[in-house]
C-alpha cells in the first residue's frame, strides 16, 4: 500500500478550481446559494467541512491563517481545522484578527473590524435561510428565484405577535444587496450589523448541504425586521471579567454551584488585545472569584 | 485561570493517544491483522467498501481496524480517502448477465435456466451460537461446468411481460453525485448512485415500510445473484474495451406490479440494487427503495416517505448524518448565550405581566 500524497491544502487542483467557479459565481450573485461538488474531508461533516473546502480553495502560501470557534482560537474544533491547514498547507497561522489574511470562524464575527484585503470564511450548517419554515430544497429555490419571502416576513409578524419582539437570537436572516435573502450561519445577530459594507470579503461554505455564498466587500447587508419592529442588535448587560470590555460579545461562565458566574470575552483576541494594553480588572471585580 | 478556554490543543493530542491506546486493547491479546479482518470479518469489509464507494479490500480492513469497528467511522475513512483520487474517467456497464454466479436465487420461478445456486448464505442456518469447533470442512464441491445463467428480468423481458431495461448508451454522461451536487429532481442514475452509498439500515427500514404499507408496491425478489464480473474501460486510443480487474458484486431485480396506464399496457416493473462483495440485505432494500422512488415517473400515488425524493436522498447517506448528528458535541455556547439571553428576557417580561395580572385582580376584589 502506498502512503497517499496530499497535494497543497489537501485538496487537489481540479476540485480547487472547481470550489473557486463556484465562489466567483456567489461573489457575483451575493446572497445567492450555489451548488458546488463538495468533497468528503478528512472531518466529519458539520464540524466546518464547507468553511474547510473554501479556505483549502482560496489559501496561498503567503497567507496568515486564523480559526475561531466560538469566537476563541483555542477551542477544540478550531485548533484541529489550524492544525490542519498547518500541516497540509505549511501556511503561517496567528490567533491575531489584524494580522489574518483568511479567518475561518464558526459561530462569530470577530470584534475588531475586518479590513480591506481579508477574507472571513464562514462554516455554515443550514444555509438554506427558508428551510425551517419550509423543508423541500425545489420549493426554497423556487422562493429564492421569484424573491417570495413572505413565508419569513409572516415568520417574523409571528414572533412580534407571539412574544412583542422578534424571537431569533442567531442564525438571524438578513437581505444581501437588496435582492437575496440569506441565512449568516448561526452567529448571533449581535454580529449580523458587522457583515454590512463589510471592506472583507465573506466567503460562507456549507459541505453537507453543498452550498456556497457570498458577500462582497463593501456590499449593504440589512438584517430583516419591520418599521415599527426595527431589528435591535443584541446588548449585554455586563462587562468581561478580564479586559473590562462592554462593546464585546460575552460568554457567560458557571463558577460555582451557588449561582456564581461572570461574563469573559467570547473573541479571545479581542481580549487579550485588550489586555496586553493595559486594560485589566481587578480580581475581585467579578461577582465571584476564581479568575486572575 | 478558572475559564477553560486554553489547552485545547494539549487535550486533543492527549485524547488521540489515548484512543489508539484504547484501540489496541488489552496488550497480552494479539493484535489483529488486516488480513483477518479482510478474510474472516468479510462482510463488514464488503458494507465498507459499498457504502464507502471505493473497492479496495486492503484499505476497507485498515479503515475497520482504525475505527475500532465502527463501521459507519469506517466508511468515513474510506471515503475520505476515495475524495482525494483522481477520476480517469468511467467504466462500460457491468454485464452482470456474464457474471461467475457463487449464488443465485429467485423466488419468482421454482427453476430456471441455470438453476438455483443456494451458495455461501445465512439462509436456512439456525441461529444458535456456536462455540469454536476448529476449521470447518472443506466445501462440497459441484460440477465446475459453466453454465449460462441468464436474468430473470431478461427472460420475461422477453416476453415483454416486464418494462424493458432503460437502453444502454455508451454516449450519455454518468451522472457522479461525488462531483456534481445533487439537484432535485434527480435522475435515476444519480437515485441508484446516492442509495447504492447510502445507510444499509436506512434503506432496510424504508424498504420494510414499503412492504407495511407506506407506499405498497408489490415486490416480487425476481433474483438476486452473487459473483465475480469483469470491469472494463473503453480504450479511445485502441478502439476496443480493456479488462481493468474483476469485482464481486451482489446484484437485486426486484419485480413489481404495475396496472398500467392510458399509454402502457400492464406488465412488471423494475427495482435494481447492486452492492460491492455479498451485501444482499442492502441490495435488496435499494430495490424496494428504487422502485418506490420511481412512483412518480410510474404514476404512483406519492404519499409514503420511501416515495419522496428529497426526503429520501437527503437523509440517507450516513456519513453526512453521523457528522451533522454529532456536530451537536461541538461548542455551541455563543449561541446558547444569545438563547439564554432571549429567555431570560421573556421570563422577566411574563413576570411583570402576571404581577400587573396579580394587581388588577386584587383590586377588582377589593372594588
Amino acid at each position: 500500500m502506498n502512503a497517499p500524497a496530499y497535494n497543497f491544502a489537501y485538496l487537489d487542483e481540479q476540485t480547487k478550481r472547481m470550489i473557486r467557479r463556484a465562489i466567483l459565481k456567489a461573489i457575483a450573485i451575493p446572497g445567492y446559494q450555489v451548488p458546488f461538488a463538495s468533497r468528503e474531508m478528512p472531518m466529519p461533516y458539520g464540524w466546518g467541512t464547507g468553511g474547510v473546502q473554501v479556505t483549502a480553495a482560496i489559501l496561498g502560501p503567503h497567507d496568515v491563517l486564523k480559526v475561531i470557534d466560538q469566537g476563541s482560537d483555542d477551542t477544540t474544533n478550531a485548533v484541529s481545522i489550524r492544525k490542519f491547514f498547518a500541516k497540509t498547507a505549511g501556511v503561517r497561522t496567528t490567533t491575531s484578527t489584524e494580522e489574518a489574511t483568511v479567518i475561518q470562524t464558526r459561530h462569530r464575527i470577530p470584534e475588531r473590524p475586518l479590513k480591506a484585503g481579508q477574507v472571513i470564511v464562514f462554516q455554515v450548517p443550514i444555509p438554506e435561510p427558508l428551510r425551517f419554515l419550509e423543508p423541500r430544497e425545489t420549493e426554497t429555490r423556487r422562493l429564492h428565484a421569484l424573491a417570495d419571502y413572505g413565508l419569513m416576513q409572516v415568520k417574523l409578524y409571528e414572533d412580534i405577535a407571539r412574544h412583542g419582539h422578534i424571537a431569533t437570537t442567531f442564525a438571524y436572516p438578513v437581505r444581501v444587496d437588496d435582492r437575496y435573502v440569506m441565512d449568516p450561519s448561526p452567529t448571533p445577530k449581535f454580529d449580523n450589523p458587522k457583515m454590512d459594507n463589510c471592506p472583507a470579503l465573506q466567503l460562507f461554505g456549507a459541505g453537507r448541504e453543498k452550498r456556497i455564498y457570498a458577500i462582497p466587500p463593501h456590499t449593504r447587508v440589512v438584517s430583516l425586521d419591520f418599521e415599527d419592529h426595527p431589528f435591535e442588535p443584541y446588548r449585554h448587560d455586563g462587562t468581561c471579567a478580564l479586559c473590562g470590555a462592554t462593546d464585546g460579545y460575552l460568554d457567560e461562565v458557571i463558577t460555582d454551584d451557588r449561582g456564581g458566574r461572570m461574563f469573559v470575552c467570547s473573541d479571545t483576541d479581542y481580549c487579550e488585545t485588550r489586555r496586553s494594553a493595559g486594560s485589566v480588572v481587578k480580581a475581585g471585580a467579578t461577582s465571584e472569584g476564581g479568575c486572575a | 485561570m478558572y475559564v477553560a478556554v486554553k489547552g485545547g490543543e494539549r487535550a486533543i493530542e492527549n485524547a488521540h493517544r489515548l484512543l489508539a491506546h484504547e484501540r489496541r486493547g488489552a496488550r497480552d491479546t494479539p493484535e489483529l491483522t488486516t488480513e483477518q479482518i479482510s478474510e474472516q470479518l468479510a462482510l463488514a469489509v464488503d458494507r465498507v467498501m459499498t457504502e464507502g464507494s471505493l473497492y479496495d479490500r486492503e484499505l476497507a480492513a485498515l479503515a475497520i481496524k482504525q475505527a475500532r469497528g465502527d463501521l459507519i467511522e469506517a466508511i468515513f475513512l474510506l471515503r475520505a480517502f476515495r475524495a482525494t483520487l483522481p477520476r480517469f474517467g468511467a467504466t462500460l456497464p457491468l454485464d452482470t448477465g456474464a457474471m461467475q454466479v457463487r449464488r443465485r436465487i429467485s423466488a419468482t420461478f421454482k427453476d430456471l435456466p441455470g438453476g438455483q445456486v443456494l451458495g455461501p448464505t445465512f439462509d436456512y442456518t439456525h441461529r444458535l451460537l456456536e462455540g469454536a469447533a476448529g476449521d470447518p470442512e472443506p466445501p462440497a464441491t459441484g460440477d465446475p461446468a459453466p453454465v449460462a445463467m441468464p436474468r430473470v428480468t431478461d427472460l420475461l423481458q422477453a416476453e415483454g411481460l416486464i418494462e424493458p431495461a432503460p437502453a444502454d448508451d455508451p454516449q450519455a454522461p454518468v451522472g457522479d453525485l461525488t462531483r456534481e451536487p445533487l439537484a432535485f429532481p434527480a435522475e435515476r442514475d444519480v437515485r441508484l448512485q446516492n442509495l447504492a452509498r447510502g445507510d444499509e439500515g436506512f434503506l432496510l427500514a424504508l424498504g420494510y415500510s414499503t412492504q407495511r404499507g407506506y407506499g405498497r408496491n408489490h415486490p416480487f425478489a425476481g433474483e438476486i445473484r452473487l459473483g465475480e464480473v469483469e470491469v472494463e474501460v473503453f480504450a479511445e486510443e485502441a478502439g476496443f474495451a480493456l479488462p481493468l480487474g474483476r469485482l464481486t458484486v451482489t446484484e437485486c431485480q426486484m419485480i413489481t406490479q404495475f396496472k398500467g396506464s392510458a399509454s402502457a399496457p400492464p406488465c412488471f416493473t423494475r427495482g435494481y440494487g447492486l452492492s460491492f462483495g455479498h451485501s444482499e440485505r442492502k441490495a435488496m432494500s435499494m430495490a424496494l427503495v428504487d422502485r418506490a422512488l420511481r412512483a412518480r415517473e410510474l404514476d404512483d400515488e406519492v404519499k409514503a416517505p420511501a416515495q419522496d425524493e428529497e426526503f429520501v436522498l437527503s437523509h440517507s447517506d450516513n456519513v453526512q448524518a453521523t457528522g451533522f448528528v454529532e456536530h451537536l458535541k461541538l461548542p455551541h455556547y455563543v449561541d446558547f448565550q444569545a438563547e439564554l439571553g432571549l429567555v431570560r428576557r421573556m421570563r422577566a417580561t411574563a413576570e411583570v405581566e402576571t404581577a400587573r395580572e396579580g394587581d388588577t385582580a386584587a383590586q377588582e376584589a377589593a372594588e
